[in-house]
């Protein structure tokens, strides 16, 4: 049984407001044999200058310390590569740390940046997150994913860590799903709508038009999850710099955009998902306690939480950050997400635990269609879109750098720009990709808020980084 | 001649033979499209690791004898004193004391069941099990916690009833020394080396 006390359930604070400045990253793929991970992230770190009208050295200049986070040592076989990163970036002798909260890298680091700045110890931080995963074939590269899980326990279990989730998958799709074909082909038209977004997505590794058959014709990974259920193991860098009030304001003096608000918290649950113990679900703001009274009569077998179903972590990951920030209903009070979808069945499960929808609800979430840009049921545009960079299954997963690669995308449209970013010709030729004849413009239309979600594997880790517009804030004081 | 490494422990010190690394050259990576340019360089590493499974080495050695140890705290002073834990847990997650081992292999015998499953069609390098691997996560009465293993005869379904099984001819001294079939499975189905 879990059971928080009252410390445990203090709501943080940040100690002055943090801004996010700016950001950037490289171009993600499964391979880059033509780039050192340094290159990636420096290509990464001089379109965070360029979209602010600065030059890298200028952006440098503010930086006081630094936060590093890539998952794994052994994938980019070098040990303390944040500190090969930092000498290249020319940043020696800041101050400097590793972050590595596996699949959940990307957001720990800028909550680490986040924290460093809302303290006090530094007015100015670079967030800088990469993965190196085609160093190794993808068989070997899932035996060092597999590593990730309880090495005496549960890697040798076929050392694939889908396998890991799809035991979850396959509650989830019999007691929440009820097994029905319908409830596959939804979770089939996530993947179907990211890879679909990542077409307008220059960086995106997995551009594709598919269609829900694709999805469930494609080979089984671990029934019921498919391949095209599945992320990507890519390539890539991506960064974010957070600032306190003063910097943020010199630092976009000449940009066309405002700095953003962002607040960043975390929860964690066991790695080994087999010691999950049952426990009452801890409600969010949108939620009330005889909510969920029936969830095993209107489920049955639902009523276990958080069993194989739920992921406790991002619960309390956005437990706190909501009530941080004054969310309340995040249909209501936020734009646009983007989740963290390592599979189509994960991103349901997310839906329920950050009360998008309630326990047991989560598919209504796209099959009402407020997850896309346009809700294709009505023409209109989504209530709140998700993904809209493609995610993990479409645009990336470069582990360390997913995270960043997300609050940047939420950023982008909190700004405004994000066809500016994502519809540059040069961009689409300097990539060697196609910008597709059929390109949108995929801006949600006056974005004040957003939030991205990111996990490590089995739930073991989650952030919730909340953006907000510095104008449009939910709760004085945040 | 190369030979395996090999470790035991003496005066709670590892003792080591043979070798724990093999050499393979490394090899350049060039580029097909342009003039076989240099790119990059393999850096192959084969080597054996030494591990110590602690305060769960008594769990993983009780495998090959056919039986299965949990946990339980005992701890009057702890708020949740009675959990159980399977997987087998050295130390109570609450009150951090010393949990009691016990031998639960008649609790599962009796009352384990499928909780969730999957079938597993392709596996990471390293991998030893026959594909399709069938993961099975098992409750156990009066157990607070879903161990995860896998299935070795017939295919699993939620709520199915299970046995254990143990690989107790040669075993390998690895979680994968237990496996599980479904209720009713005569003993010779069970796969090579394992018992009841």
């Amino acid at each position: 049984m879990i059971k928080f006390s009252k410390h445990q359930l203090k709501v943080p604070k940040l100690m002055r407001p943090v801004y996010m400045v700016t950001g950037g990253q490289s171009k993600f793929d499964r391979a880059i044999p033509d780039k050192r991970t340094e290159e990636l992230c420096i290509d990464a770190l001089t379109m965070a200058a360029g979209l602010i009208n600065m030059s890298p050295a200028e952006l440098k200049s503010y930086i006081h310390t630094a936060y590093y986070g890539h998952f794994a040592d052994h994938f980019g076989d070098q040990l303390l590569g944040e500190a090969v990163i930092h000498d290249r970036l020319g940043l020696d002798p800041l101050g400097t740390i590793g972050i590595k909260t596996g699949g959940a890298t990307g957001g720990s680091t800028p909550w680490e940046a986040v924290k460093a700045v809302a303290s006090g110890y530094s007015d100015c931080t670079l967030a800088m997150g990469w993965e190196r995963m085609d160093e190794v074939p993808t068989d070997e590269g899932n035996f060092l994913i597999s590593c990730a899980a309880d090495k005496d326990w549960e890697s040798p279990l076929g050392h694939i860590y889908t396998g890991y989730y799809a035991v979850m998958a396959q509650r989830y799709w019999q007691i929440f799903g009820k097994a029905e074909d319908s409830f596959r082909e939804t979770l089939a038209e996530i993947s179907v709508k990211h890879h679909g977004y990542a077409r307008m997505n220059p960086f995106a590794h997995s551009p594709k038009k598919i269609t829900v058959a694709d999805v469930i014709k494609s080979p089984v990974v671990a029934y019921p999850l498919r391949a095209l259920d599945c992320c990507l193991m890519s390539v890539g860098a991506a960064c974010a710099i957070i600032c306190d009030e003063k910097t943020a304001i010199e630092l976009t003096k000449n940009s066309s955009h405002k700095p953003v608000r962002i607040w960043v918290s975390a929860a964690s649950h066991t790695l080994r998902p087999a010691d999950r113990r049952d426990m009452d679900i801890p409600l969010l703001p949108n939620e009330t306690p005889d909510q969920y009274k029936d969830l095993g009569k209107r489920f049955p077998g639902g009523d276990r939480y958080p069993g194989f179903t739920g992921f406790l972590a991002a619960r309390m990951a956005v437990w706190y950050g909501y009530r941080m920030t004054g969310v309340i209903d995040p249909n209501e009070d936020l734009d646009l997400l983007e989740l963290h979808d390592a599979f189509t069945i994960s991103d349901v499960q997310t839906y329920e635990d950050i009360g998008v929808r309630p326990y047991g609800e989560g598919r209504d979430y796209v099959e009402s269609g407020d997850c896309y840009h346009m809700n294709p049921k009505t023409g209109e545009p989504g209530k709140l879109p998700s993904n809209i960079s493609g995610g993990l299954i479409g645009c990336m997963h470069a582990v360390g750098a997913t995270g960043i690669m997300q609050t940047f995308e939420v950023a982008s449209h909190i700004w405004n720009r994000w066809a500016e970013i994502h519809g540059d010709e040069k961009r689409w030729k300097e990539f060697a990709r196609e910008k597709p004849a059929d390109w949108t413009d995929l801006q949600v239309k006056g974005a004040k808020r957003g939030m991205a979600i990111s996990h490590a594997g089995v739930g073991s880790h989650v952030t919730a980084t909340i953006l907000m517009d510095p104008d449009n804030l939910l709760k004085e004081n945040a | 001649m190369s030979m395996f490494g090999q470790v035991y422990v003496k005066d709670n010190k590892y003792r080591i033979k043979g070798d724990f690394h093999h050499l393979t050259p490394n090899v350049p990576i060039r580029n097909a499209d342009e003039g076989w340019k240099l790119m990059g360089v393999t850096n192959p590493r084969d080597m054996t690791y030494i591990h110590s499974y602690g305060g769960e080495a008594q769990f993983f050695e009780a495998l090959g004898e056919g039986k299965l140890l949990g946990t339980r705290c005992d701890n009057p002073d702890c708020e949740f004193k009675g959990t159980v834990y399977q997987p087998f847990r050295i130390h109570c997650a609450d009150c951090l004391g010393k949990n009691t081992v016990f031998d639960m292999t008649k609790l599962a015998k009796t009352t384990a069941t499928v909780h969730t499953f999957m079938v597993c069609e392709r596996a990471g390098a390293f991998n030893t099990l026959d594909k399709p691997i069938k993961f099975v996560n098992i409750e156990f009465e009066g157990v607070d916690t879903i161990l995860m293993s896998y299935l070795s005869v017939g295919d699993p379904e939620i709520g199915m009833k299970l046995l254990p099984i143990f690989q107790t001819k040669n075993p390998t001294c690895t979680i994968l020394d237990l496996s599980w079939v479904p209720a009713g499975t005569k003993a010779e189905e069970l796969p090579e080396g394992f018992t009841f």
